[in-house]
């Protein structure tokens, strides 16, 4: 029997798609096996890591994961807490008692807190099999947030908008004053000069349509160069703490955390959701 | 145009001049719609398609959604001006609703929805102009907008219309060739290239076995070629957006 | 809408710099395609930025209407995809899609595009019918202008299929290369009031914030044809003023396109 990988690594690959031939080859998320072969089970760019075939996706809906720093916006004001819209097909319930480091009295009226139409800068604590979400305002970083844009983005695209160590994210806030926040969810917050914020708005859409390619990051720093003449005078800004992705440089995306499934496996992990784990360890660039 | 004079029953030379096997030609593109988490545009002769997925997305009402996986949904319409008679009255009628129903079933087997408990996958397809074969082309596009909103799926399924015109098993046919004087056969077939599995099948007029049998091989051909036209659509995208 | 969001949009419009950086009065890039699709009588593609809309025109041999018994019959009607955008649900007609038919059918009709008494074939029995069906294919604001355009773009694409009157028969099949009795040319410009600004070609955001629109159909020779105002905040006479310059302007340059 032969072993042959058919399809080339770093290359765009569509469903029902032949990957490789062979036993001696491992599908992981977004590849199956059939018989001796393994085929493409979506659209998405195709990771050789010696053996086993590793796909991340170019597109598709975010699904909320434990962990997860998302934007996210109130939708409803109940009982107990606040039903936030998450740009996926689950609503979030914060909690009253994940809203903030302060006691909140049980008589209090929460839309003082949090009114319908706020936008806020949330994290996942839970995601149940049917996909049931709970997120908290506790923590750093966390906080509503304030006049600004907003750009939506495909989810998959976060990790190259933030860059490795954030450098990417950075390098757009230092060279046109913009304060930036990026939810996992694809969410993008800004706020600068208005002529400053259609720059910003431009390179995450160059970043969005060439995050699958390489050397990304030198193009968009020679692209910045040339718009200095229409950057306005700006302030400098402080660093604004980001989503702990471990973003990365040269071709690939966010590491799979189970990808993008709502319920099933959650690659590596396996089985079902189970309880709250608390932040995901940290990714490494690759 | 009907420059050949038919003897009843017989077909010895298609209107077009294409052979039996022969598709019209054919043009595919993805990322056509931007408001769309995936989308596609299918054209195959004189029969356009445009099909946009909007999901996994929040389902209501409530009571519709399945808790063990993700629901698909498929519209399939014509807008009013693009039959090749009168106009169609837009709003959905019965042929659409059974259309949009059929196309559902015959995509559903290829698609894990499991990854979205309760949420729906709306895929909308509309015709904007026709010329037979509408009910394929709008799986085709429907197919390359499922794959481009990142659904995972085994496979793309590819869908033509085959049959018997006169004598001669034909693969796509033509409006004209559906109302062929000598009497004509027209069976729409969905297929997952793949495996060659047939998802839809669909027939007006009279066939024997043997001819079907022969119509439905040709289709599982065909169907591997569409295939390829999709594949690289799907690839000529990425392509070009790293071009810019 | 957020009114952090909000303040920040009227932020940038106080500076006259809108989030895709035109300025208020100012067009995305327009492309019209006539002849979009074949089986329709005539047809228009058109795109403002990334709207687009494709509108087709079929004709059919009908009575006329009582009052009307030496004159054919127009209509315009309109429907905003699901396909197009989220906004839009599967089922009948929304009021917008509604308003939307109604303003292009009056800015249409009342200018006489079509010279609607060449359309009668044979008074009180035999007119000519002309239905104008516009469908959305992406929603990125402005499906109003975009619409009106594609209307009027397909209307003057537009050709008689071949008519047997004695058999009382169209066929389809075969077109002429004759024309539909084109009487006047109106173009449709809407304006938008965001609070004191005035604005043309609306984003969706822009749409959302807008408190209030003047729709002005305008002729060749400058002449206003037709005119809807919808939404709550009221104009004052010099707002309306500025409006009819804008859209005159504005008319003028689009009519160049069709």
């Amino acid at each position: 029997m032969t072993e042959e990988l058919i399809a080339k690594d770093k290359e765009i690959v569509v469903p029902g798609e032949l990957l490789a031939t062979g036993m001696s080859f491992l599908p992981s998320k977004g590849c199956y096996r059939q018989g001796e072969h393994i085929y493409a089970g979506r659209l998405g760019l195709l990771n050789v890591e010696g053996k086993v075939l590793k796909m991340t996706p170019v597109s598709g809906r975010y699904l909320p994961h434990v962990g997860d720093t998302i934007i996210a916006r109130v939708n409803d004001v109940l009982m107990m807490g606040w039903r936030v819209w998450t740009n996926s097909p689950y609503e979030a319930v914060l909690n009253v008692k994940e809203a903030s480091g302060e006691f909140i009295p049980p008589s209090s009226d929460l839309t003082q807190i949090y009114a319908i139409g706020d936008l806020i800068v949330c994290q996942i604590i839970n995601v149940t099999s049917q996909n049931l979400v709970d997120v908290t305002m506790r923590g750093p970083g966390l906080r509503k947030l304030g006049s600004g844009r907003i750009v939506n983005v495909c989810a998959s695209k976060v990790p190259r908008i933030i860059g490795k160590n954030a450098s990417m994210v950075n390098m757009l806030r230092d060279a046109t004053g913009v304060r930036l926040h990026i939810g996992q969810n694809g969410v993008v917050w800004m706020s600068g000069e208005p002529e400053n914020e259609i720059i910003v708005t431009e390179a995450i859409e160059i970043i969005e349509r060439e995050a699958h390619t390489t050397g990304l990051t030198d193009r968009i720093k020679v692209w910045l160069e040339k718009q200095k003449s229409r950057i306005v005078a700006f302030e400098k800004v402080a660093e604004e703490q980001q989503p702990e992705t471990g973003g990365f440089e040269g071709g690939g995306f966010r590491e799979e955390r189970g990808g993008f499934r709502g319920g099933g496996q959650r690659g590596g992990f396996g089985g079902d959701r189970g309880p709250p784990r608390g932040p995901p360890p940290r990714r490494g660039g690759f | 145009m009907s420059a050949i004079v038919h003897k009843r029953g017989a077909y010895t030379a298609r209107l077009d001049g294409r052979k039996n096997d022969q598709m019209r030609p054919i043009e595919a593109k993805v990322g056509v719609i931007k408001n769309a988490d995936g989308s596609a545009y299918f054209k195959i002769g004189g029969t356009a398609a445009y099909a946009a997925v909007y999901g996994p997305r929040e389902l209501h009402p409530k009571f519709m959604q399945n808790p063990k996986t993700g629901i698909l949904r498929c519209y399939y319409n014509m807008m009013p001006f693009s039959g090749a008679g009168e106009r169609v009255r837009p709003g959905g009628n019965r042929r659409s609703k059974e259309l949009s129903h059929v196309i559902t079933q015959s995509i559903e087997p290829v698609v894990d929805l499991t990854p979205y408990p309760n949420a729906v996958v709306d895929v909308f397809i509309e015709l904007t102009e026709t010329d037979a074969g509408s009910r394929c082309a709008g799986i085709c596009a429907a197919s390359m907008a499922l794959a481009h909103a990142g659904i995972e799926m085994k496979d793309m399924p590819a869908a033509i219309a085959v049959g018997k015109i006169g004598d001669q098993v034909v693969v796509d046919l033509t409006g004209d060739e559906e109302h062929f004087e000598g009497g004509a056969t027209d069976i729409a077939v969905s297929v997952l290239p793949l495996t060659g599995d047939i998802t839809l099948l669909q027939m007006d007029g009279e066939i024997t076995a043997q001819e079907l049998v022969k119509a439905l091989a040709m289709a599982q051909e065909a169907a591997k070629k569409i295939y390829k036209i999709q594949t690289k659509a799907l690839k000529d995208h990425y392509k070009s957006e790293a071009r810019q | 809408m957020n009114d952090a969001v909000k303040k920040h949009i009227m932020r940038g419009l106080e500076k006259g710099v809108r989030a895709d950086g035109r300025k208020l009065i100012e067009m995305r890039d327009i492309s019209i395609e006539t002849g979009a699709s074949k089986n329709a009588e005539g047809s228009a593609r058109v795109k403002i930025g990334d709207s687009e809309v494709i509108a087709g025109v079929k004709l059919a041999v009908e009575s006329p209407f009582g009052d009307t018994s030496d004159q054919g019959n127009l209509m315009v009607n309109a429907e905003l995809l699901p396909l197009s955008s989220s906004r839009f649900e599967v089922g009948p007609p929304s009021i917008e899609g509604i308003l939307l038919a109604r303003v292009i059918d009056r800015g249409i009709r009342e200018a006489h595009a079509i010279d609607v008494k060449k359309l009668c074939i044979k008074q009180g029995d035999k007119v000519w019918s002309v239905s104008v069906d516009i469908c959305t294919i992406n929603d990125d604001g402005n499906l109003l202008d975009a619409s009106a355009l594609a209307a009027m773009a397909a209307i003057k694409d537009a050709v008689y299929p071949e008519y047997d009157m004695e058999t009382n028969s169209v066929n389809y099949s075969k077109k002429t290369t004759k024309k539909l009795p084109l009487a006047k040319e109106p173009v449709q410009v809407t304006v938008h009031k965001i609070g004191t600004h005035l604005l043309i070609d609306p984003l969706p955001e822009e749409q959302e914030l807008a408190e209030a629109q003047l729709t002005i159909a305008t002729l060749a020779n400058g002449e206003i044809c037709a005119l809807q105002k919808t939404g709550k905040a009221p104009f004052s006479l010099v707002e309306i003023e500025k409006m009819l310059s804008v859209s005159g302007t504005q008319s003028a340059e689009l009519r160049k396109l069709l």
